[in-house]
């Protein structure tokens, strides 16, 4: 009994010891940041939108934030026609398969299946690795089909993995070098990924922003009818004996 | 002028239909309840309010859904994006279904409490019941309509639950698929049983379960017969009509209940990913199963129960007849409750130490349904009588052996229970 009652006191530690993935760190994203949202915007549809849509979003809906039609067809329509089209891509499903193995999957609500931690981690975590089909690999995601879009951005970087057991526990440690320079510095790169993250968030639930707001007014207003009701039912109950 | 137009109007129609007004007095102005209700009595009037939270935001939905494997997804996503409004009441609706569970499970709580089950309510229980099955149906086939890939994997998993029933399991799947695998045809029939067919049920489960609540009066928190007792008026001296007393007492609760669905709904709507699943936002792929197959949460302490139970000649069945029964008991908690008196207040500590475990393992075993079972690692060594290794598996085997033991050894510990004195009156404190 006792022996159970310590492994049961134990057990969570033991799960703490079985995780071995690759640690996320968390995404500086504001939602609510015009000038980030654009800045993704940009950067999406300058190295995402060659492989992935985002079919459930509308060209339009960038005019939420804060651009003007003119501005979305001169500089970041490079798919559609029409402001009305939905944010498509060119190229035919069946081909993506063949070059990757698996069709890139539409991003219009990524952020709300991944999560925007995954996400802002994932894009700062290549590194080249001469086994893979594309070169490339991901620390997040191991053998990933995806090649490092940004890597003109970032350069190029290897990693090496160790695992050393001690314990009973595994313990790995994740060694990063720079092979080639990027255009941009480690900074000026973490704030590319988080803008695009951020955009990657906005687009996932584009009336995001909106929601707090209305809630507030929904809530103050139920204060005030919570008052009324409840002289309303203290005035009826005060005869009750 | 005004109001003697009214008046007249109103004398119209009830000399040609004076059926309404006796109703209205039966089941609302002179309708007596117990004067001493307390917080747990507000969730039968809210589980009212959800259910016509969900019927209106349902109806509003339907209007762009698509039950079609090809479209159902992306008309959820246009309903969040396109349709205006949309977003709020797409989230009223996923809001709605947790909400109604919480309410339901808070309202059979109540019933445990103060013995609302016994006689003679045992019908009032058994429509209770009813309802609850119903309401587990109708979860489960609109989780199904977002066509995400929990959607598509859990009807999966439950479907293939009927597949395990000896000898007409897997015709049983297949007919209630309408296909091999879950698709299109599962889609539609499941949209259809979602919006009309269980719907209608509920209703009229929820008519009948009122029915029979005020053919025989409503429970107290002393569980005393208010019958007993009449006061000079000729009505039950502990009994004030249910209108207004209670409609404006309902109301409070109604408007603090809508505040907490109000916040969930506008600041957490998915709720940490309870109310809605982050792998629900992957479009349905059957050719992909997930890594960890998870119900929503309302389903998980009955999840637990299956997978606790191990196979049996490589057959699930134990398992599914297990969970089957989990719910299939509470039909006879009336005749397996033998105590002499209703409520808690008066029970001895037998029920209350019972009452509390099964209040314990139920979390317990909820919480366990939403993780792997590797979730507290596994035992570090081996023994010939461990068959899994996980630890999390065998608490939930413990944890469903009490969920069991609380029913089967009801009528023993009940019977043998050291019960307190109950008042001839109920306890009235003003």
């Amino acid at each position: 009994m006792k022996r159970l009652l310590a492994i049961l006191l134990f057990a969570p530690g033991l799960a703490l010891a079985s995780e071995e993935t690759y640690r996320q760190d968390r995404a500086p994203n504001d939602p609510r940041d015009l000038v980030s949202l654009q800045s993704g915007a940009r950067t999406y549809m300058n190295y995402c939108l060659g492989c992935h849509g985002m079919q459930f979003m509308r060209y339009e809906g960038l005019k939420d934030i804060g651009l003007t039609e003119a501005q979305i067809k001169d500089n970041l329509m490079f798919t559609g026609e029409k402001v009305g089209e939905p944010i498509r891509i060119a190229f035919p499903p069946k081909e993506a398969k063949a070059w990757f193995g698996v069709t890139p999957p539409d991003l219009s609500v990524v952020a709300r299946s991944r999560g925007a931690d995954w996400l802002y981690t994932y894009l700062r975590v290549f590194y080249r690795d001469p086994k893979t089909v594309t070169g490339w690999n991901n620390a997040l995601f191991p053998n990933v089909a995806m090649p490092h879009a940004l890597w003109t951005l970032q350069g190029q970087r290897a990693l090496e993995i160790e695992s050393k057991k001690e314990g009973g526990h595994t313990q790995v440690e994740y060694k990063w070098s720079e092979i080639t320079k990027g255009t941009q510095t480690a900074a000026e790169y973490d704030a590319t990924v988080r803008d695009l993250v951020n955009f990657l968030v906005y687009v996932s639930e584009p009336h995001g922003n909106s929601r707090r707001p209305i809630g507030i007014v929904v809530l103050f207003a139920l204060a005030i009818v919570f008052v009324f009701a409840y002289l309303l039912k203290k005035e009826y109950w005060k005869d009750v004996k | 002028m005004v109001a003697r137009a009214l008046s007249c109007l109103w004398q119209w129609f009830d000399s040609r239909m004076p059926s309404a007004r006796q109703e209205w007095l039966k089941h609302a102005a002179a309708y007596y309840a117990p004067k001493n209700f307390n917080f747990w009595y507000y969730f039968g009037s809210l589980a009212g309010l959800v259910l016509i939270i969900q019927i209106v935001s349902g109806i509003f939905l339907t209007m762009n859904y698509k039950p079609d494997a090809n479209l159902a997804f992306g008309s959820v996503e246009y309903i969040m994006r396109d349709v205006p409004g949309g977003w709020i009441i797409r989230y009223i609706h996923s809001t709605g279904a947790s909400a109604f569970f919480i309410v339901v499970y808070l309202h059979m709580f109540r019933a445990l409490l103060y013995g609302s089950h016994k006689a003679p309510r045992e019908l009032v229980w058994i429509f209770g019941v009813l309802i609850y099955l119903t309401l587990m149906g109708e979860a489960f086939f609109g989780y199904l309509l977002p066509w995400g890939q929990m959607s598509y994997w859990g009807a999966q998993v439950i479907v293939n639950l009927f597949g395990t029933v000896p000898l007409i399991g897997p015709d049983l799947s297949l007919w209630i698929r309408g296909d091999y695998v879950v698709s299109d045809a599962t889609l539609n029939r499941f949209f259809a049983l979602h919006v009309i067919a269980f719907p209608l049920v509920l209703l009229g489960l929820v008519t009948t379960h009122l029915l029979a609540l005020h053919d025989v009066g409503s429970n107290n928190p002393d569980g005393v017969d208010i019958k007993q007792v009449k006061g000079p008026d000729g009505h039950y001296a502990d009994g004030i009509p249910f209108h207004p007393y209670y409609t404006v007492k309902d109301l409070v609760g109604a408007v603090v209940f809508l505040a907490i669905f109000c916040f969930v709904l506008f600041f957490v709507p998915e709720m940490g990913g309870y109310f809605l699943e982050a792998n629900n936002f992957i479009p349905a792929d059957p050719l992909k199963t997930p890594q960890h197959i998870a119900p929503v949460w309302y389903f998980t302490p009955f999840y637990s129960i299956l997978r606790a139970v191990p196979p049996l000649f490589h057959s699930q069945f134990p398992g599914v007849l297990a969970m089957g029964v989990a719910t299939m008991i509470l039909f006879f908690l009336p005749w397996l409750d033998r105590s002499p008196v209703k409520s808690i207040r008066y029970r001895g500590r037998l029920y209350k130490s019972w009452l509390a475990a099964f209040v314990v393992v139920f979390f317990v075993l909820g919480y366990l349904g939403t993780e792997p079972t590797t979730v507290w690692g596994q035992f570090p060594f081996d023994a010939f009588f461990l068959d899994t290794k996980d630890v999390a598996t065998w608490v939930a085997r413990l944890c469903s052996i009490v969920y069991f033991l609380f029913f089967f050894l009801m009528p023993w510990y009940t019977a043998r229970d050291k019960v307190q004195p109950v008042p001839a009156r109920v306890v009235w404190e003003h």
